[in-house]
């Protein structure tokens, strides 16, 4: 981990017509660290990481990644900046009607030049990386959802991105494997140095892996704590951070 | 940064590679056929020391290599690269290549096969049907009366304007090309005897049909797809909810007593558009409703409609079967809707041959 700063958002507010989901959400994430986002069900979790990512239009304040405002970015801009960002979905948004290698080949096959041998190697070493070598040729239909989060690390890892952002990845999985995944991330994140942001609330997650986190809130529509998620849980005094650490009924 | 480069050079210890720059996907692209003809020399070593950055695919080239050729020099961070990605490749051994089986003995031999399944699964189907059916019979409250009326609702009354377009549309164009080679003997009053027999014993029925089968069994099979996808169904079974009941009987009974309406509609909607040709031909109204009284019989109409009954149970019956038999992944609803549709039709163009060897010998 070092100094660079990744990604830093500032003052950032998302609204659904005049439905405010948050607002004034303001922070940092370092090169090399694991940032978690966490907080309830409901609380805007995912619908930060999207406006991160540009999907969903943010109302106000800013965020740059890498150095570059994607809203303000041209289409140039944006497509080279997103080269360097890779994002592991909910679901694992893996295309159905392709193989394993099929998929994270995909990238590789629209971003580069690189030759079909050297497109297969590579895509065999993502899928080796995350521990899923022998499963090069199945259909995402014959994987398991443990397995389907894996390969869409294994994808979005296809070209090298500086920045990883994952989206709920122990979301129903069972605790083996969800400690797997964990391990799996800070495997890459140490050996990589690669910067990961992670939405969940699962708080096994968030204590094995993050090295600093934020809290949303649905009912503060923004964020109430930011910190390393120990601290968080042995010192906060905020009634719903201490409820989310403790696993108290609110 | 320089771009990645790669030279070789005789030494004591044999052949060295010399890789330079940067290594990433771009230089690999690059150096990929250089790469090739260079390992062709079968080089002994690969020189790392004047790498300065190396990524994945710039480790994938240099691990082209293979183990036999030993690595030197290189920073700490270009071997930890060099060094995980091997290990990743070695986690994931090349598939083998499966054995080429005789492509064409085997297709033909799956399509027998799979045509076999698929004639039995339909069997089944249509058994499965019947009997849900007379379990329905005997205890009529099983029967979801909202859900065959939202069905009579989708497939029948918003399919009205369609079926009264098309039929006026194939109206005026048979009436019109019948008129050309009538015309030459005189005979262009007979262009409603024509076109209302085609209408009322054949095209009527077939044309609904071909309507309820896009419209309908594709959204059958599209809707029941999704639920067996999403294991509604499955969820249906295990909560003791036979699909077959609750899915199935109110769309084969909805398509049933919808299609002799649409049929009656399109017929309805040709004849007119005949009459608004034989009027622009100078027939009067009068001329036309005659003709169509004399020639026109109330058997007409009725095998007619009697067919399309036949028709309306053969498409939602083939739709719903393609839906519950949709396979796994994003293809199979899309497949399902795709099946229903070309079954549907294939089966009431089928059907139709044999209802007019039947009409005709049974002199309807």
């Amino acid at each position: 981990m070092n100094d660079e700063t990744i990604i830093r958002v500032e003052n950032l507010a998302v609204r659904f017509g005049p439905r405010t989901i948050f607002k004034d959400v303001s922070f940092e994430v370092k090169r090399g660290e694991v940032f978690i986002i966490l907080g309830g069900s409901g609380c805007g979790k995912s619908t930060l990481l999207k406006a991160l990512i540009g999907i969903v239009p943010i109302a106000a304040g800013r965020s740059e990644i890498l150095g570059v405002d994607l809203a303000q970015a041209d289409a140039e801009g944006r497509l080279g900046l997103l080269q360097r960002i890779g994002v592991m979905w909910q679901s694992g948004a893996l295309f159905g009607n392709m193989r394993l290698s099929e998929n994270v080949e995909l990238p590789l096959e629209e971003h580069t030049d690189l030759p079909r041998p050297a497109r297969e190697a590579l895509a065999r070493a993502k899928l080796g990386l995350v521990g899923l070598g022998d499963a090069a040729g199945l259909l995402p239909a014959e994987i398991s959802g443990g397995m389907a989060k894996r390969a869409g690390i294994a994808r979005a890892m296809a070209l090298d991105p500086p920045l990883l952002i994952l989206d709920e990845p122990s979301a129903g999985l069972d605790p083996i494997t969800s400690a797997g995944l964990d391990k799996l991330i800070l495997d890459i994140a140490r050996s990589t140095g690669t910067t990961f942001v992670v939405v969940t609330h699962e708080l096994q997650s968030i204590l094995a892996i993050g090295d600093r986190c934020i809290m949303l809130d649905k009912e503060a529509r923004g964020m109430i704590a930011m910190g390393k998620p120990r601290e968080l849980r042995d010192t906060a005094t905020h009634p719903t951070v201490r409820s989310f650490f403790r696993r108290e009924a609110a | 940064m320089t771009e990645g480069t790669l030279t070789s050079r005789a030494a004591p210890e044999g052949t060295v590679l010399i890789f330079s720059g940067r290594l990433d996907a771009e230089a690999a692209a690059a150096l990929w056929t250089a790469m090739t003809r260079a390992l062709a020399a079968k080089p002994n070593v690969i020189d790392l020391s004047d790498v300065d950055v190396m990524d994945s695919a710039g480790a994938i080239l240099v691990l082209r290599a293979g183990d036999a050729v030993a690595v030197q020099g290189g920073s700490a961070d270009v071997l930890a690269v060099l060094e995980r990605n091997r290990a990743a490749l070695k986690a994931a051994p090349v598939p083998s290549e499966t054995p080429r089986e005789f492509a064409p003995i085997t297709r033909f031999g799956g399509a027998v096969y799979g045509g076999m399944q698929a004639a039995l699964s339909g069997i089944a189907f249509a058994g499965e049907a019947l009997v849900a059916a007379l379990r329905v019979m005997f205890r009529p409250r099983l029967f979801r009366g909202g859900e065959f009326l939202r069905h009579l609702d989708e497939i029948g009354l918003r399919a009205f304007p369609l079926t009264l377009l098309l039929g006026f549309l194939i109206g005026l164009i048979l009436a019109y090309q019948s008129s050309i080679p009538l015309k030459r003997f005189g005979a262009e009053i007979f262009v409603p005897n024509l076109v209302g027999i085609s209408l009322l014993r054949e095209l009527g029925a077939l044309l609904a049909g071909v309507v309820l089968a896009g419209r309908t069994g594709s959204a059958f099979a599209a809707e029941l797809g999704t639920m067996t996808v999403n294991e509604e169904v499955n969820a249906l079974r295990i909560m003791g909810i036979d699909p077959m009941v609750m899915l199935v009987l109110p769309r084969i009974l909805a398509g049933i007593l919808v299609m002799p309406v649409l049929t009656l509609l399109m017929n309805l909607a040709g004849l007119t558009g005949m009459t608004v040709v034989m009027q622009s031909l100078g027939f009067p109204w009068s001329a036309v409703s005659n003709q169509l009284q004399q020639w026109l019989s109330l058997g007409d109409l009725m095998g007619g409609l009697f067919k399309s009954m036949c028709f309306g149970l053969v498409i939602a019956a083939i739709g719903c079967r393609a839906g519950l038999s949709a396979g796994f992944g994003p293809r199979a609803v899309g497949d399902a809707a795709t099946a229903a549709v070309v079954g549907g039709i294939v089966a009431i163009v089928a059907m139709d041959g044999v209802f007019a060897i039947l009409f005709f010998r049974l002199g309807i």
